[in-house]
């Protein structure tokens, strides 16, 4: 082999970069140590737990018996639980109210930040500042601005305008959409940052050129600012859809899913099956249940994936 | 995550002539323009100080009101009293100051792990590249493809029971330190960053004869200092924001974060004193934050985005 590399005219860097390969691949014990920490971290804590969830969910499991193959039983059990399709409503349910209120939000703010001149960072450090405050903190502290009496902090804000009092978390029509709202407040700041760093990335040039064409502010906003910020707003059209298919610890802290399971969603329910259960974790069906969602959500990874990959290709 | 770099760098890209944005100079000459500009400008400040910003000082003036004027009348602007005995009421008897102490510990181990992991493996996968370097890059990069929820149960159990150790690792730390190490996301980012060294310069301290400890810690690591950082922020932060798996593994109340606690507080303790406790459990992510705003508000949030 390195006869051939050596009779061969090989690019300098190439040859050198082989050079070095080998001189320190001989230590093979060196680079061992260096790997350990993260073969011991990975093999225990990623991809043993990984492989375990595919045969947990054709198993029925619990810490006191030693499991037994179940076949499909779970994904049956789970699929015919009535529980299963109230998630699942849920969750769509607060993905859609999420996406109504979430998303056009970060966007039109985005779209005012970047048109200021001077104190930009003061916008932006406002705008997310609620992102970095612990989601424990937030929905804790939101709880009570929800507080449903008469003197709650948000029916007091209603009294004064004249509406009111709604019972925010304690009923099962307002429920999920008051979570909405904690949600939007906590995640939008993110969304915003993003959107401004696309936003400033848009080339003046084709501002230029539409003032030529005598276009409009509206227009300009309509035919230039947004297609330009497309990609990205595909972008984080997939990552929220990921994260609220996995909404959890706002109503696990807010409702506990209630009332009437009325804020139940798909990782709450796994939640039931493996740490909520009388009769002692059923394992199998939180992981069944797990993979499903998995499965459904592999297909918005996948996209998203696919599309920073071909970005960073390109550019 | 991936193209966090594309977009951070854009920023610098407008400057000189061409600055500008949708509204041309033209148009901001005109007096009309101008001031619905500074007016829209002026909503939008207000409304993030109102919506964004406000209850978060809520949250604080809460704090130092006296609980029954809070209850009273909670959209009071000026209290009628102050009374900052339920911050000291909230640190010492509800035991802020030790979970505080639990949360702090925490989050420094996790971060020295997946620092550990990450700039080690980082360096073997980039600089070392044994042989089957690019099948176990595959298979690092494929656990980003599964969601955490999937490593929940399965997870849990293996804290129970650490397969071939018999380890039981339910109330101790190891059992989120050593997870938190199996971050794909920091080890691509390290490798990444690692890829782009000159290799020239091993190559010299090759030829000084430096042997691959000696590389890692002289040269490749003190090179590395604004990926780490970035790494150690996001790292200390999304610990801190940690709810459900310290919920699972601490049982013993003396043992967990201020996040797994403050739930259970809430029904037990004085609301004052509770939401001081809430302000004191927000004060060094927000600090943290302040110090590192660039990081944050550079598209980097992209990556913990993807983290979160």
């Amino acid at each position: 082999m390195s006869s051939i590399s050596d009779a061969l005219p090989v690019s300098e860097h190439v040859a050198r970069r082989g050079w070095l390969r080998r001189r320190l691949t001989r230590d093979g014990l060196s680079t061992l140590v260096f790997l350990l920490p993260l073969l011991v971290v990975f093999g225990l804590f990623a991809w043993f737990p990984i492989l375990r969830a595919l045969v947990m969910s054709v198993q029925e499991t619990n810490l006191v018996s030693t499991p037994t193959f179940v076949g499909l039983d779970n994904f049956a059990t789970v699929i015919a639980d009535p529980q299963f399709r109230m998630a699942v409503v849920n969750t769509a349910w607060f993905a859609f109210l999420a996406l109504v209120v979430g998303f056009p939000i970060p966007i039109i703010l985005a779209v005012l930040m970047s048109e200021v001149r001077r104190g930009r960072g003061i916008y932006s450090a406002l705008a997310y500042l609620p992102v970095v405050v612990p989601p424990v903190v937030s929905v804790l502290l939101w709880r009570f601005f929800f507080d449903a009496s008469n003197n709650g902090v948000f029916n007091s804000i209603l009294r004064a305008v004249g509406l009111g009092p709604l019972p925010w978390l304690q009923s099962a029509a307002t429920a999920m959409p008051s979570i909405v709202i904690e949600a939007t407040w906590a995640n939008a700041g993110a969304t915003v940052i993003i959107y401004l760093a696309a936003l400033v990335s848009v080339p003046p040039e084709l501002y230029d050129a539409a003032d030529v064409d005598g276009a409009s502010v509206w227009q300009k906003i309509r035919n230039i600012t947004l297609p330009s910020i497309r990609n990205v707003l595909f972008l984080t059209l997939i990552l929220q859809l990921i994260a609220t298919a996995q909404l959890f610890t706002e109503p696990l802290l807010f409702t506990g899913g209630g009332p009437n399971n009325s804020t139940l969603t798909v990782l709450l329910l796994i939640f039931r099956y493996a740490f909520q259960n009388s009769l002692g974790g059923d394992y199998g069906l939180a992981a069944a249940l797990s993979l499903m969602l998995a499965a459904f959500l592999a297909v918005f990874t996948a996209g998203y994936y696919r599309l920073t990959r071909s970005w960073s290709t390109s550019s | 995550m991936i193209h966090s770099r594309r977009v951070r760098s854009t920023p610098r890209e407008r400057t000189g002539s061409t600055d500008r944005g949708i509204v041309s100079k033209a148009e901001w000459r005109q007096r009309r323009v101008r001031w619905s500009m500074r007016l829209l400008h002026g909503a939008t400040l207000i409304f993030l100080l109102v919506v964004g910003l406000g209850p978060l000082l809520w949250m604080m003036k809460a704090s130092i009101t006296p609980t029954q004027d809070t209850l009273r009348n909670p959209m009071a602007l000026w209290p009628n009293g102050f009374d900052l005995g339920q911050l000291a009421t909230a640190w010492s008897r509800t035991h802020i100051d030790r979970y505080l102490w639990n949360t702090v510990v925490i989050a420094f181990g996790s971060w020295a792990v997946q620092l550990l992991v990450a700039t080690t493996g980082g360096y073997a996968l980039s600089v070392l590249r044994p042989r089957f370097s690019g099948l176990l890059t595959g298979l690092v990069i494929a656990t980003l493809f599964v969601p955490p929820i999937v490593l929940l149960v399965p997870l849990y159990l293996t804290i129970v029971d650490v397969p071939f150790l018999h380890l039981r690792m339910i109330d101790s730390y190891w059992a989120i330190w050593l997870p938190a190490g199996a971050s794909a996301v920091n080890v691509v980012l390290v490798k990444r960053f690692f890829d782009n060294l000159p290799r020239e310069i091993f190559e010299a301290a090759r030829v000084d004869g430096a042997g691959p400890f000696r590389l890692f810690r002289s040269i490749v690591l003190p090179m590395s200092k604004p990926i780490l950082g970035v790494v150690s922020v996001f790292a200390v932060i999304a610990t801190w924001k940690d709810y459900l798996w310290p919920f699972l593994v601490l049982r013993n109340p003396n043992l967990q974060p201020l996040s797994v606690r403050l739930p259970t507080l809430a029904p037990t303790t004085d609301l004052g004193v509770f939401i001081a406790a809430l302000t004191i459990s927000s004060v060094i992510p927000i600090v943290l934050f302040l110090i590192f705003q660039r990081l944050f508000l550079s598209g980097e949030g992209l990556s913990g985005a993807v983290k979160g």
